[in-house]
């Protein structure tokens, strides 16, 4: 079965701290948040590191490579579509989409790369695709 | 200070309804409420301490309170999705220990089916201020089902789990479920109608979900004096613990629950282990959600969850690990979405030698319930409970 169907999908909600990661979705740029005192990435984005509570995050620009960490299609849709965790090369696994492929090819591991997707009257959405 | 011993079960109800067109909200929560105390042998007045969650309308304990009358010196609306009432067990024993009331209700009630809702397949936004996470998954279309099925997508390519394993989950409940004249589902299917029912999202099929129902039900904790007083058998709390599960800021791993940590602490408060469960009942929302919160409670090792489950272990009278004997949410009730009450109920009908004759598990003296809330792949609440029959 392959993704051959256009979904509409939901704009973000935006608020002010994640202002930047959707500018840089909008230019097509995946951001990652990183905190200096310990240097972790997480996901998704807080000004506060989720890990050590620090306040000295910065945004760093992922590579857009990762691998799938899990998947599922949902099949009982009017599309149907690829829900997925990837891991992204920078460390933090982030939920998202797996499109332009056949879904019966998917696997745990299978190494993707980013792509957008554009949403209704919003920024596009990061989404993954077999590398 | 431990609860060990500080508080008991002493009523019960579910409803029998699983389709309530008639019935409004706030009157279920009233009917289950009224036969939970009847059985007891308490009335409204001995209320003194009152639990729901965010099935209960408007504020909760504020409208909830007024409809029927109580007058607690203490109230509790933790929600944590399905498991809130598992949750709301060990914390009525905390204020029965702690002397803040002697007679604690906890209700639940819930119309799904009535209000033709989308359950399991239709992503949902709650509405109102975003939560922080909702902009990074809602838009991508999580659901019930799809979440789950990527937990056994993943335990699937890390263990080997097979689709038949978790199929014998399903089987089992429904051995149960054919002798609960409530049940939803009351049929007894195989692992090959389970393996062929229609995917719904891979690797999870129809007969991998649990059955959408309206209905409720309530339970009545109190203090172990006022437990002396009344006529029914005892059902004594062991242990309690609850633990909330997150993506961990992205290093989410979907192979183990948050049962990992409640279970180690609920056994070790109520000084036993699993190998002493004479019965357990264990959250049901999907077959996937049996197999890990079983291995995470430590009836299996991670990974050989599928082992544990396959060929009849889990049928009352066939195999060495009774579970869910009404049928529990994979066949009879689950109210509301919200699953957890259910499972506390079996547990105390078991303790108390009031299941149903062919499922009930001879010389049941130790029975452990929990629930899982939210959604096992995203962010979810545990919680466990231990009971003893004294
Ligand atoms: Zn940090």
């Amino acid at each position: 079965m392959a993704d051959t169907k256009e979904r509409k999908l939901p704009a973000p909600s935006i608020s002010a701290e994640t202002q930047a990661y959707w500018d840089a979705a909008a230019k097509g740029k995946l951001l990652v948040r990183k905190c200096t005192s310990c240097g972790e990435a997480h996901h998704y984005p807080r000004t506060i590191c989720p890990f050590c509570f620090s306040d000295k995050t910065e945004w760093i620009e992922a590579s857009g490579k990762g691998t799938i960490y899990s998947y599922s299609v949902m099949r009982r849709a009017p599309v149907p579509y690829a829900m997925a965790y990837v891991t992204l090369a920078e460390g933090p696994r982030m939920v998202t989409n797996i499109v332009d492929c056949d879904f019966d090819k998917l696997r745990c591991e299978l190494p993707v790369r980013l792509v957008f997707r554009p949403t209704d009257g919003g920024p596009p959405l990061p989404m993954f695709t077999p590398a | 200070m431990s609860i060990k011993g500080k508080a008991y079960i002493a009523g019960i109800y579910e409803h029998p309804t699983r389709l309530a067109k008639d019935l409004s909200l706030a009157q279920i929560h009233a009917e289950v409420a009224k036969e939970a105390l009847e059985d007891a042998g308490l009335t409204k007045d001995d209320v003194d301490g009152y639990f729901c969650a965010g099935d209960a309308p408007g504020l909760g304990p504020m409208s909830m309170v007024e409809y029927m009358g109580l007058r607690p010196r203490h109230v509790d609306s933790t929600d944590t999705g399905g498991s809130s009432y598992v949750l709301h067990v060990g914390h009525a024993a905390e204020a029965i220990a702690a002397g803040k009331c002697k007679v604690a209700l906890i209700t639940l009630a819930g119309r799904p089916r009535a209000e033709g809702m989308a359950t399991g397949t239709v992503p949902r936004s709650r509405g109102g201020t975003p939560t922080p996470d909702e902009p990074f998954e809602f838009p991508y279309g999580p659901t019930v089902v799809n979440m789950y099925a990527m937990c056994a997508m993943r335990h699937m390519y890390e263990f080997g789990t097979t689709a038949e394993q978790l199929a014998w989950i399903k089987v089992a409940a429904s051995h149960h479920a054919q002798h609960n004249p409530h049940a939803l589902l009351r049929e007894v299917v195989t692992v090959e109608d389970v393996v062929n029912s229609p995917m719904i999202s891979d690797p999870l099929r129809r007969l991998d979900c649990c059955v959408i129902t309206d209905g409720g039900g309530a339970i009545v904790v109190v203090a172990p004096e006022i437990a002396r007083s009344l006529k029914r058998p005892k059902v004594k709390l062991l242990g309690a613990s609850e633990f909330i599960k997150t993506q961990m800021g992205g290093k989410v791993d979907l192979t183990y629950s948050g049962a990992r940590f409640t279970g180690q602490a609920a056994f070790a408060e109520a000084g036993v282990k699993p190998s002493d469960m004479k019965y357990v009942s264990i959250y049901d929302s999907f077959t996937i959600t049996v197999l890990m919160q079983l291995e995470d409670l430590g009836f299996a090792e991670k990974g050989k969850g599928g082992r544990l489950v396959a060929d009849g272990n889990l049928i009352s009278g066939v195999g060495k690990l009774p579970f869910n004997t009404d049928g529990g949410g994979l066949c009879s009730n689950h109210p509301g979405n919200r699953g957890g009450l259910t499972k506390v109920l079996e547990a105390v009908r078991q303790l108390r030698g009031e299941a149903h004759p062919a499922v009930q598990v001879k010389n049941c003296d130790f029975a452990l319930a929990h629930g899982t809330g939210g959604s096992l792949g995203l962010r979810h609440g545990s919680a466990t409970v231990i009971l003893g029959r004294e």
